[in-house]
């Protein structure tokens, strides 16, 4: 069991390692500190104020995250999740401004619009493949492309409000009442701490991200669809032969992985109260990443989306405290993704090595069993 | 049709390339727009083409040895910093250079990744992709102390083709053929002179290069013994290494290759496109060079086609302020729709002829019933056109065998 669990950690470990090695040359070569940035950076992350920060930032990259993952899963390459979250996002923007509505409902129509839409919008993707044979690489890069230059565009010229006086800037969509604002949660987490200050809010998604957490174990583990979706991952034909239909399996799939995606935009929609003029953008690419570093494992992707929060946080604290550059941090998410991929494919076949080894040793034990007892 | 598919390739190709400025010239004769068959248009064409032909032409590389990169969007991006950086501290052809090599860096981590450890491609090319705007735009902060600009960067330039486009040979200038039929009122001749005029004059001398690459590609992949080993690792990797080839070598060099065309893609677009480094600036052109590389079936001359087809919509977009020409394009599109309908009943597919049917029809109705189109429309065009042309010919391609699997010495 140690071993196994020795196995698991030791390659995210090897890349984090490697990561802090390479960042830090970086840094001396081009006439940083490392370690003064490195402490900057943690030592702001232990107060409670960057650390709401940080779950406010891990929160879209977990959902975006489980979105890639419910994909990588049966080996379908959801690369879409940037076009499917914006879209999403203000779909349910627009939903929310139309409706008036006691919070109790308000808030989860908007949630379900937002679902609906982005599993829509990147099931189109998996009907592509079914039916045209369509690489889903290829169609959901394309329609990445649509949404962010086309459909957004267009809609966020056609729905922001009418101002009174004629400016060039867009606004956004109209403002939601508050009925449709998931409110924050500091009061849950004041409980065990001190009073978040600086106007810190911690968002509501994060128990909605929690859920979804919760919900994708449960699917893998608990659900005959799961099964069906690592099946038909592991090896498709097997999976056909007993009895999963390839086709639906593959649109549903992408159904789920756009409708996980559609909530990463609520993150920000309950912070603005509206589909703003330059919404956040990156954080599709971001997701798989984090998916990619967590192994596609609920548990590994919270960690993995903690880690790239907490970079991602600091890149703001080390433009303030001048150290270093901010930019360090992106290479830093790059190489250790890069590093940790590596190394899972390194251990991958150490332990297939290791596995026909047991397999080999045992059927030797066994024969010489045989031997005996003839 | 059945003798037109006789015809050789190279006669075939420009055939239907003539009959495509036919229908330009017809649309344009009956809206009104001049851009279609401008030689500036051309001209816009050539130069956003160059760099998704040459990301494709890399991604053709690789992929016949097997391997699949979708790498080459963040290939492409460190040949931008690259190609900028080192035409701004040593001069424009060692920027081409320099971008090449950086090019070559993000294929040589995806081979490391995906050849020598078996990681599978898409999540390796997906990393590449994250690795490299970064590494970028912390270069360019160290550099230019700005993490998305550069300053100015210097061109290797351009050459105008003497004779059929006036260029000048040793200081003597030639005549100008090309415009003097362009300047005649002959219908469809003074078209077709217009765009190869805009495709001769005043053109970069990466973009001549990267239209020589198509016969250079065609004879190493087919018709050396290095190609047919790099096909052999693509296509039946077990059964080249039965015969002794050394399968992870081809695999290695196919893919480092990939990085220097798209790196070189990369330099075109931040030494010539640009003129600077800037983040964003790769458009996702290297995920487009992807689409053309199977819009082409794996195959230079087509990868080219669909390179051209590609940067003649978003050339064409460029120069459209007021949406005319766009809205042109909408009965181009029909008539396109309607030639794919027509196609596809010759073959008794049915549902693809219906399937045109509609969306040729839904083409027609927008044309008609309106003068412009919005400006968002033209910027997906290039993206639409992209999956219409997957959904209508993608069960037609045939992409090399053994794509995307894993290979280790020993396997069998």
């Amino acid at each position: 069991m140690i071993r196994r669990i020795a196995f698991i950690a030791a390659a995210p470990l090897a890349a984090f390692a490697l990561t802090l090695v390479i960042s830090s040359l970086a840094l001396v070569v081009f006439g940083s500190n490392p370690i003064d940035a490195f402490s900057d950076m943690i030592g702001h992350a232990s107060e409670l104020e960057t650390q709401v920060d940080i779950l406010n930032r891990a929160t879209p990259l977990y959902l975006s995250a489980v979105a890639a993952a419910i994909g990588f899963r049966m080996n379908l390459f959801n690369i879409g999740v940037e076009g499917q979250y914006l879209f999403g996002y203000i779909i349910a923007a627009q939903v929310g401004t139309m409706l008036a509505l006691p919070a109790i409902i308000h808030i989860p129509v908007i949630l379900i619009t937002a679902m609906i839409t982005g599993g829509l919008f990147a099931a189109i993707a998996g009907i592509l493949k079914v039916t045209r044979g369509v690489n889903e690489v290829i169609s959901t890069i394309m329609l990445n492309s649509i949404a962010v230059a086309g459909i957004i565009a267009a809609l966020q010229g056609r729905w922001q409000p009418e101002q009174e006086e004629f400016t060039a800037t867009t606004l956004g969509t109209a403002p939601i009442d508050d009925t449709g604002l998931l409110p924050n949660i500091n009061g849950l987490v004041e409980i065990f701490t001190r009073e978040i200050e600086q106007g810190g809010e911690l968002t509501g998604m994060l128990l909605v991200a929690i859920g979804v957490g919760v919900a994708y174990h449960l699917l893998l583990t608990r659900m005959r669809f799961g099964f069906d979706l690592r099946a038909s991952g592991l090896n498709p034909f097997a999976a056909r032969a007993g009895g999963v239909a390839p086709k639906q399996m593959i649109v549903a799939a992408m159904f789920l992985s756009g409708a996980v995606a559609g909530l990463i935009g609520m993150v920000e929609l309950a912070e603005e109260g509206r589909f703003p003029a330059d919404p956040i953008q990156g954080l599709g690419f971001a997701g798989i990443a984090v998916a990619l570093l967590g192994r596609n494992h609920p548990g590994g992707m919270a960690f993995s989306a903690l880690l790239f929060a907490f970079l991602d946080v600091s890149a703001g604290i080390l433009q303030s405290t001048q150290t270093a550059t901010k930019e360090i941090v992106n290479i830093m998410q790059g190489i250790v993704l890069l590093a940790a991929v590596i190394a899972y494919g390194i251990t991958k076949r150490v332990q297939t090595r290791e596995e026909a080894r047991a397999t080999a040793e045992a059927l030797q034990s066994v024969e010489t069993n045989t031997e005996v007892t003839v | 049709m059945s003798a037109i598919l006789k015809l050789p390739a190279w006669l075939r190709w420009p055939l239907y390339v003539l009959v495509g400025i036919f229908v330009l010239t017809v649309v344009q004769s009956i809206s009104d727009t001049e851009r279609l068959t401008q030689v500036a248009t051309a001209r816009e064409m050539l130069r956003f083409s160059v760099p998704i032909f040459l990301a494709g032409l890399g991604g053709l590389f690789s992929e016949r040895s097997g391997v699949v990169n979708i790498g080459l969007e963040g290939m492409l991006i460190l040949g931008m910093w690259f190609g900028a950086w080192g035409s701004i501290e040593y001069g424009a052809w060692a920027g081409l250079a320099i971008g090449m090599a950086g090019g070559a860096l993000g294929g040589l981590l995806h081979a490391i990744a995906t050849v020598s450890f078996g990681v599978d491609h898409i999540i390796s090319g997906v990393a590449i992709n994250i690795l490299a705007p970064a590494l970028t735009r912390f270069l360019a902060d160290e550099v230019w102390e700005s993490p998305t600009t550069s300053p100015r960067t210097e061109s290797v330039g351009d050459w105008d083709v003497p004779f059929l486009a006036g260029g000048t040979i040793f200081g003597n200038e030639t005549p100008d053929i090309l415009l003097s039929i362009g300047q005649t009122e002959i219908w469809f001749v003074h078209d077709v002179a217009q765009l190869l005029r805009g495709l001769l004059r005043g053109t970069h001398f990466v973009s001549y290069f990267a239209i020589l690459l198509v016969p250079i590609t065609t004879w190493i992949v087919w018709r050396t013994r290095f190609g047919l080993r790099l096909r052999i690792a693509g296509e039946d990797p077990v059964a080249g290494a039965a015969q002794g080839i050394n399968i992870t070598r081809y695999k290695y060099v196919a893919v480092i290759l990939s990085g220097v065309l798209a790196g070189l893609g990369g330099a075109f677009i931040s030494t010539e496109l640009s003129g600077l480094f800037q983040g964003g600036n790769s458009a996702g052109r290297g995920f487009i060079g992807l689409a053309a590389l199977i819009f082409g079936n794996w195959r230079p001359g087509g990868v080219l086609i669909g390179a051209l087809l590609f940067g003649y919509v978003f050339g064409l977009d460029l120069r459209d302020l007021d949406g005319t020409a766009s809205h042109a394009m909408l009965l181009v599109n029909t008539i396109a729709l309607v030639g794919v309908g027509a196609w596809a009943l010759s073959r008794n597919r049915t549902t693809d002829a219906i399937l045109a049917g509609i969306l040729g029809t839904l083409s027609f109705i927008w044309w008609v019933s309106s003068d412009t189109v919005p400006s968002w429309w033209s910027n997906i065009l290039p993206f639409v056109l992209v999956l219409l042309v997957l959904v209508f010919f993608a069960q037609r391609l045939r992409m090399p065998a053994a794509l995307g699997m894993p290979f280790r010495k020993g396997d069998s």
